[in-house]
């Protein structure tokens, strides 16, 4: 019997009166790597907010882990875009990893020792050690983004919501993130749900592509999926997928992906 | 003039003022790291016009002032203001609160001394009973801050990935602001209305220039709000010039000498 992290059974969500998408059926196995693309808009980060508990669907039925989605799941680790900090931020490197392990409980910390030593494994996890010391705002895009995913990783989960974790980083950067994504993937058998507006830098380690594309929708390997014909289908209007030295080049149809967004310390108010 | 020491007012102001400078020093990192600096501001002046009003009306002007903050706080958070139109916001209704003050002001021509010691603070002149509000008030603040201190700091630095973790972020956001409103009725008392962010701004935003770890921030924030609150006290007592002036000052001395010499620290 397969083992189901994330099952939507005719799943829609409308937004303010907008359909984002509708009757969508997915059933993600235990370990698999599922890449979410699609246009902006088409409600790709939606649905990662919907698993998060943080948004309910309108329709149809959503399962995590076979039970409805809430808010605080720890078997979630999340990972969002890289976005610039503040230089004068008082927060180091490590600070950020430690919120992931206990920043959203109340009160302050008790054991600080047995944290720390938690936090400093999963900092050389990802290799961050020369640098978790210095304020956030002083790195490089890169090294923020692998302290993110040392956030993302240090509450242990066994699935992973990245939503364009790639997003404005050089493309040695994009390697390393995806590399110990999937490493931590193939470690723990997590299952790891990635939301990309380019598919080339995780061509070579994603199971399956869903594609968003506002009315239609469509699921399938990267081989199947990739195509002229599919995305033409999908998009219901002339695509052509060209492939050389190994890349995907997607002409006529718009991937997603956006400017990353400014730095803002937004507090609802 | 050494004899002034001996008087009863004096050890009441050294309390208070330590007592609001604590306060002051423990929220100013939040208010810094949140960008509520005009929040704040825009709290002390309806504070101001809480104060007139209750004095209208008869009631005590500290009842008024800390009513005032906390209506206006619930009002910013619970409308749910979006950051960018937030200035907006709060600009437009601290100028209406601004506005009304002064109306009471006029109708209430006695007041005008009351006036003065909330616009620019009056710690010389709390009472025995002041400190113990003040103790109160300071308690509840510390009380609060030490319970939300974790999905607060949480939420300000990375709201993303806070929500995704599951902490109330529009929640905190309300309760911090009510927080930041009984900081703001505290400090009042040493520095008025007028000069509110020079306790609750420049300690923090003169700490975050001497160190990235957050619990020395706020460890670094707390010994110079009661450095510059004592130092201004003990100027006013030598001097009879204002305290909030010598605080006010010693603020921007803090700050200067953190801007210049703090990157050399901080890495």
């Amino acid at each position: 019997m397969t083992d189901w992290v994330v099952q939507l059974e005719h799943a829609s969500l409308r937004l303010s009166g907008r359909s984002i998408w509708s009757d969508l059926s997915v059933a993600v196995p235990r370990g698999e790597f599922l890449v979410i693309i699609g246009p902006n808009g088409t409600g790709k980060t939606s649905l990662l907010r919907v698993l998060l508990g943080l948004q309910p669907p309108t329709a149809g039925s959503v399962l995590v882990n076979g039970r409805a989605p809430r808010r605080g799941n720890p078997v979630i680790g999340y990972v969002p875009q890289q976005r610039a900090f503040d230089p004068e931020l008082p927060l180091r490197g490590r600070d950020l990893v430690l919120m992931g392990l206990d920043g959203h409980r109340w009160g302050i910390s008790l054991n600080e020792r047995a944290n720390r030593a938690r936090v400093d494994r999963i900092v050389a996890l990802v290799g961050a050690q020369s640098y978790a010391d210095r304020p956030i705002g002083w790195l490089s895009g890169g090294e923020q983004q692998r302290l993110r995913i040392a956030q993302a990783l240090v509450g242990n989960p066994s699935l992973l919501l990245c939503d364009e974790p790639l997003l404005s980083l050089d493309l040695h950067s994009q390697h390393v993130i995806v590399q110990l994504i999937a490493r931590w993937r193939r470690d723990h058998d997590a299952t790891v749900i990635f939301v990309t507006h380019d598919v080339n830098p995780v061509m070579s380690v994603a199971d399956r592509i869903l594609l968003l594309a506002g009315a239609r929708w469509g699921i399938g390997t990267v081989d199947r999926m990739m195509t002229s014909e599919t995305l033409t289908r999908l998009y219901g209007t002339p695509v052509d997928v060209v492939q050389h030295a190994g890349r995907i080049a997607v002409l006529g149809a718009d991937l997603g992906g956006h400017d990353p967004v400014a730095a803002h310390m937004e507090d609802g108010a | 003039m050494t004899s002034l020491w001996g008087y009863a007012f004096v050890h009441q102001a050294l309390l208070a003022g330590t007592i609001t400078a604590v306060v002051a020093g423990v929220v100013g990192p939040f208010i810094t790291t949140r960008n509520m600096g005009f929040a704040v501001h825009g709290l002390a002046e309806m504070g101001f016009t809480g104060a007139a009003g209750a004095v209208l009306f008869g009631f005590a002007p500290e009842v008024g002032l800390v009513g005032a903050c906390f209506l206006a706080a619930l009002a910013i958070g619970l409308l749910g203001v979006r950051l960018r139109e937030r200035d907006i916001a709060i600009g437009t209704v601290l100028a209406f609160g601004m506005g009304l003050g002064v109306l009471f002001l006029v109708l209430y021509t006695r007041y005008a001394t009351e006036a003065f010691s909330i616009l620019f603070g009056a710690i010389l002149a709390v009472s025995a009973e002041d400190v113990v509000w003040s103790a109160a008030v300071g308690a509840v603040v510390l009380a609060a801050m030490i319970a939300v201190y974790r999905p607060l700091r949480f939420a300000s630095v990375d709201p993303d990935v806070a929500e995704a973790r599951g902490v109330p972020v529009r929640l905190l956001s309300v309760v911090f602001l009510l927080i930041m409103a009984l900081a703001v009725a505290e400090a009042v008392q040493v520095v008025g209305v007028l000069l509110i962010l020079t306790l609750l701004i420049t300690p923090a935003g003169t700490a975050r220039r001497l160190t990235a770890h957050p619990g020395r921030v706020v460890a670094y924030s707390i010994l110079i709000a009661v450095g510059v609150t004592l130092g201004g006290i003990v100027g006013a007592v030598y001097t009879s010039w204002p305290v909030s002036f010598f605080v006010a000052s010693l603020s921007l001395v803090a700050y200067l000498l953190g801007r210049t010499f703090g990157a050399r620290v901080r890495a």
